[in-house]
């Protein structure tokens, strides 16, 4: 019984960063992949915070969801909830954090404005309602989102560190460059796929 | 901010607005907004032009409302309004989806309501909107709309075609070549955009607009500005 709940939580959280990777292959929260990876110690924090936002959000909204929606037949209103929790919950945490962790506030305080507007941090809470996990399965998944986005930042903030140096043409210097890295670093991550069949 | 100061500011000509939402100022290949949607529903031709008119009809009517509305919402809490707005008008659009284009709504998936995160809705609200009055935004909403549709098109027939030797569904490359099944593959996507910028940059000869969403840096804090939190 444990055994299986444990195999269950592994392989999901694998899945979601190995084969599933939220920016890799499913293409969520392209513009902090592209924006914030020139260093690597700006896309680590970035990673840490919005990892935090999407497990707080997709918890609470599949509460929200379970007990308020659905029951009352207005799924309609499902986006327009997960948008509003998330622009709540990124202002109460900012204050939350600013009072009384100043050095957390410190180190991730400038991240927390920019997700607002990030599509990983809605896209997990309605990937969770489309695959109909359950609350404990919805976090496991979350978590595991969440750190795919981290180790997808991580890797391409090296590969980004090293271009610098590089000698490019200008035509391709900046975004055109920066797309032609990923394609590579998303075709490593393509070979993650079918390893839990 | 200087949105709420002047509202009286003469719109630019319609002419000006679309040739900016077309090419000048193109949201997808010259400002690298609304990147997720670009690469994730590109695998078809049929899917991107889908996707690019979804989003173009949501973008004329949030820019209209909120332009109507401009001088109502309070400053301080226009971000938060301007989301709600567009979440309602993605709704809509959503549900018309589902109940008359079920296959395309099945192909784009939670893109739908991801629309609602889409940097250009509220990059156009905050920069164009929330300054003009309803009839100028809603034709600057239209343009922008197609601009994006525009790039979204090309890049899906270019992943189409070298990907799946088809356009529209129509076998194109029977006898020609084998086609790389990479390019409709997640790593294709990256490759067929960066390929359509580069394009893109050497035809204007003009290096990319200075991005917004694409380049969320804390160190210029562009979209810093955007949520208003710039200190």
């Amino acid at each position: 019984m444990i055994a299986s709940i444990v195999q269950q939580v592994v392989v999901t959280i694998l899945t979601a960063i190995l084969v599933e990777n939220l920016v890799l292959s499913k293409f969520l929260g392209m513009c902090p992949f592209l924006g914030v990876t020139q260093k690597t110690s700006t896309a680590a924090g970035m990673g840490v915070a919005v990892t935090f936002v999407i497990v707080v959000t997709a918890g609470l909204a599949w509460v929200l969801n379970t007990t308020l929606l659905v029951p009352n037949k207005m799924e309609y209103l499902q986006t327009m909830t997960y948008i509003l929790i998330i622009a709540a919950l990124v202002q109460f945490v900012e204050t939350v954090v600013r009072k009384f962790v100043p050095p957390l506030y410190k180190a991730l305080g400038i991240y927390l404005p920019l997700i607002t507007t990030n599509c990983a941090v809605l896209g997990v809470p309605l990937l969770n309602t489309s695959k109909n996990y359950d609350l404990g399965m919805c976090l496991v998944y979350s978590f595991g989102a969440g750190a795919g986005f981290t180790l997808a930042l991580i890797l391409f903030s090296g590969v980004r560190e090293r271009m610098d140096r590089a000698d490019i043409p200008a035509t391709l210097k900046g975004i055109p460059s920066a797309l032609f890295a990923a394609t590579l670093v998303s075709m490593s991550f393509f070979g993650f796929q079918g390893l839990f069949q | 901010m200087s949105s709420h100061a002047a509202p009286a500011t003469a719109a630019p000509k319609p002419w000006d607005i679309v040739v900016a939402g077309l090419i000048k100022e193109n949201p997808t290949l010259k400002m690298i907004l609304g990147c997720c949607p670009t690469l994730a529903v590109t695998t078809a031709a049929g899917n991107g032009l889908g996707m690019g008119l979804a989003t173009a009809s949501v973008l004329m009517f949030s820019n209209m409302a909120i332009s109507m509305l401009r001088n109502v919402i309070p400053e301080k809490v226009r971000i938060p309004s301007y989301i709600i707005i567009i979440a309602g008008f993605v709704t809509v659009v959503m549900y018309v989806l589902k109940a008359w284009l079920p296959e395309l709504d099945k192909a784009l998936g939670i893109y739908i309501p991801l629309i609602v995160a889409n940097c250009i809705l509220l990059a156009r609200a905050e920069m164009f909107a929330a300054k003009y009055k309803p009839l100028p935004s809603f034709l600057d909403g239209l343009a922008m709309g197609l601009g994006f549709t525009l790039a979204l098109f090309s890049i899906s027939t270019v992943r189409e075609i070298l990907g799946n030797g088809t356009w529209f569904g129509i076998v194109l490359t029977k006898n020609l070549w084998t086609p790389a099944v990479l390019m409709i593959l997640p790593p294709g996507g990256f490759f067929a955009f960066g390929l359509v910028i580069t394009a893109m940059n050497k035809l204007t000869n003009g290096k990319i607009e200075a991005p917004h969403c694409a380049t969320c840096s804390p160190e210029d804090g562009s979209c810093l500005d955007l949520v208003g939190a710039k200190k």
